[in-house]
């Protein structure tokens, strides 16, 4: 029957009839826009062409999108399509929702900071500096001490713990470690920080702030997702080369130190960087352990340091006299900032590329 | 397997030292992160007991009220802020995970993945300072609009912000921070449901949304509830992003546009702590205590729904 229709009317295809053509929906996108924004220039007829509200027309001319193509959709093909078009229409407009904050994100810092982004910016701190000028040198050497600090805690103690949960890990402690680890993944920043601080107001004066407080606050913040990282590649590791090793006469921690971990290296690095990364960006804790300075202070065990994220932090909030200035080196830093944090991410994408185990073909 | 000969079977039981020293620093490694954990928690009870004994009176950053007249509007603020982040995030980020999982060419989903990791990857100062001095203002007329039109109703009523500092953009941009983390433990689970039911109801004639209602949702109803706690987690604990653009009057008020804001206790510790001396530091203890105590359960709870569920899914 359907066959000689088709047959009759060539031009017709069965497959296709009772649906909306595949340009339908971009043409009721356009379209829709167009109506909206021609409501807009109508009601801004008159005033200045600037005024033009394009926020508003691409926001109520993809409301009215929706609402058309459902309609048509209910119209020229069922009702069950016309839902799936609806959810495919939300599901993309959500992905494009959450894309405009980061490109509005990305844009200001870049805008913002490359005005401060400069060589005084990383040759000089703020030592007395009021108004123009002063950068984030001791801020750099701060950020970069403290994490150092922080990863030479954490790594030996988050893979030790990995390997232990692997390897050896039976029974009621290899449970509760992993719990606790799942718990201290949840902790607050904050809390990790008014941690630290009572830890050395208990052991030194009240009110002590040194950097070496702020790499305990980010290594109890770190630790977890170290254990978690590692605990994972460790786990990818076939037993299969354990077992060779084992049956090679190799004692345990040796097959563990020549096979299992080189194997799993470059998925560990990776592991370790990103919470590197992770944890550079913290603000929080640090402002509660390892205090604000103007001048440089490369020495972790006295004295306040000051971190980038800290820094980002004062300036905005008690900018002086000269506002416009400190925001600016607030800009530059966060831009600093961000491009440590993109180079971090990077550098453990490319190790897990580049060194990723041969496994398999 | 070792040895053929009974002999040598005897020195099993004895250990290279080699393998004692290395399995008592993995076992002593662990032990490490069990006590860090109870000296955390240590720290915070012992630390946060004067709080609770002192004289309103003596501790300035108290203003003569009591410690539960102070931590009231604390709490209060905390949760509203991170559930206001959670009812805006939650439905986005179910969107987003379904478009990568389900909608998205395969090569174009993984470069989403990394846009969404990127998002991740912004430190929090950045947000705040973001979100301090170009949202606010964007959102501003927004608010105004709202105020105009809907001022009848409780959440819009009130005076609108002069700098959109409120408490309803620190929740939004709580919620673009908090979007990462579930969006994508949303799209793993998705990507786990079970693909022959899904190509058996599209077999079935089922449209795309049909299949992911009937073979997706319900196998990840689960991990969707788990991602949502494991988000409001991270958002309760969240500072910097509401320091910076929220300013604050510590009241309790569910009006979102007004400059009289509710302020969250990682905030207030955050502002306070710097010049907080003698109780006054024992009393913002005693606050990060509650909330490490309210993120552990919520966090706990997230992790049981999870185990559940791989527990007793079908998938593996």
């Amino acid at each position: 029957m359907t066959a000689t229709t088709t047959a009759t009317t060539a031009h017709v295809n069965s497959l296709t009839t009772g649906q909306l053509p595949k340009w339908a929906p971009w043409a009721i996108l356009l379209g829709s826009w167009v109506l909206v924004g021609g409501v807009f220039a109508l009601m801004n007829t008159g005033g200045d062409p600037g005024d033009f509200n394009v926020g508003g027309t691409m926001f109520l001319g993809t409301v009215l999108f929706v609402v058309l193509l459902t309609v048509f959709s209910t119209v020229a093909e069922n009702r069950r399509k016309a839902m799936d078009r609806l959810v495919t229409a939300l599901v993309v407009s959500a992905f494009v929702v959450v894309l405009i904050p980061l490109a509005s994100l990305l844009y200001t810092v870049l805008i913002n900071g490359l005005t401060r982004f400069d060589a005084e910016f990383f040759s000089s701190s703020m030592r007395n500096v009021i108004g123009e000028g002063g950068g984030a040198v001791h801020a750099v050497w701060g950020t970069l001490l403290i994490t150092l600090g922080a990863t030479v805690i954490s790594v030996p103690i988050g893979l030790m713990t990995s390997i232990y949960l692997v390897e050896y890990g039976r029974g009621r402690l290899a449970k509760a470690i992993t719990f606790l680890v799942d718990v201290m993944t949840g902790i607050p920043s904050i809390v990790a920080g008014l941690f630290a601080s009572a830890v050395f107001v208990a052991f030194f004066e009240p009110g002590i702030r040194m950097g070496i407080a702020g790499s305990v606050a980010l290594s109890v913040l770190m630790i977890p997702v170290v254990v978690r990282s590692s605990e994972e590649m460790l786990r990818l590791v076939p037993n299969e080369l354990r077992e060779a090793s084992y049956a090679l006469g190799v004692p345990k921690w040796l097959t563990i130190m020549k096979v299992v971990l080189p194997t799993s290296i470059a998925g560990i690095t990776t592991g370790v960087t990103l919470a590197i990364s992770r944890v550079i960006g913290e603000t929080a804790p640090l402002l509660l352990t390892a205090g604000i300075t103007q001048g440089l202070n490369t020495n972790l065990f006295s004295g306040q340091m000051t971190t980038l994220p800290v820094f980002v932090y004062t300036q905005y909030r008690s900018p002086g006299m000269y506002p416009d200035e400190a925001i600016a080196r607030a800009w530059a830093g966060a831009l600093t900032l961000i491009l440590i944090v993109m180079v971090l991410n990077l550098v453990a994408r490319l190790v897990a590329k580049i060194f990723a185990p041969k496994l398999g073909r | 397997m070792t040895t053929a000969s009974p002999a040598r079977t005897a020195q099993r039981g004895v250990r290279r030292l080699g393998d004692r020293v290395f399995s008592g620093t993995a076992v002593g490694a662990g032990i490490v992160i069990l006590l860090l954990l109870a000296a955390v928690a240590l720290f915070l009870i012992t630390q946060s007991i004067p709080a609770f004994t002192v004289d309103p009176e003596d501790v300035s950053i108290l203003r003569g009220q009591s410690f539960v007249e102070y931590v009231g509007p604390l709490v209060f603020g905390t949760i509203w802020a991170a559930l206001l982040a959670l009812i805006v995030a939650a439905p986005l980020a179910i969107g987003i995970a379904l478009f990568i999982s389900h909608y998205a060419p395969r090569r174009i989903a993984s470069v989403i993945g990394y846009v969404i990791d990127l998002l991740a990857a912004v430190p929090s100062v950045v947000y705040g300072l973001w979100g301090a001095t170009t949202f606010a203002p964007i959102v501003r007329p927004f608010y105004v609009w709202l105020n105009e039109n809907l001022g009848w109703f409780p959440l819009f009523a009130g005076d609108v912000s002069a700098t959109g500092r409120t408490i309803l953009t620190a929740s939004l941009v709580l919620a673009v921070m908090i979007l990462p983390i579930m969006t994508a433990i949303c799209r793993e689970v998705f990507l786990q449901a079970p693909r022959l039911h899904e190509e058996a109801a599209l077999a079935l004639g089922a449209t795309r949304w049909e299949m992911i209602r009937m073979a997706v949702l319900p196998f990840a109803r689960g991990g969707m509830v788990s991602a949502a706690m494991l988000a409001l987690g991270r958002a309760l604990g969240e500072t910097m992003a509401v320091t910076m653009v929220l300013s604050v009057s510590g009241v309790i008020s569910v009006e979102l546009l007004t400059s009289t804001n509710p302020t969250t206790i990682p905030a207030n510790i955050a502002l306070s702590f710097p010049e907080a001396y003698g109780e006054g530091v024992n009393v913002l203890i005693a606050t990060g205590l509650i909330l490490f105590l309210v993120t552990f359960a919520v966090n706990a709870l997230a992790r049981y729904i999870v185990n559940r569920r791989s527990a007793f899914s079908g998938a593996n």
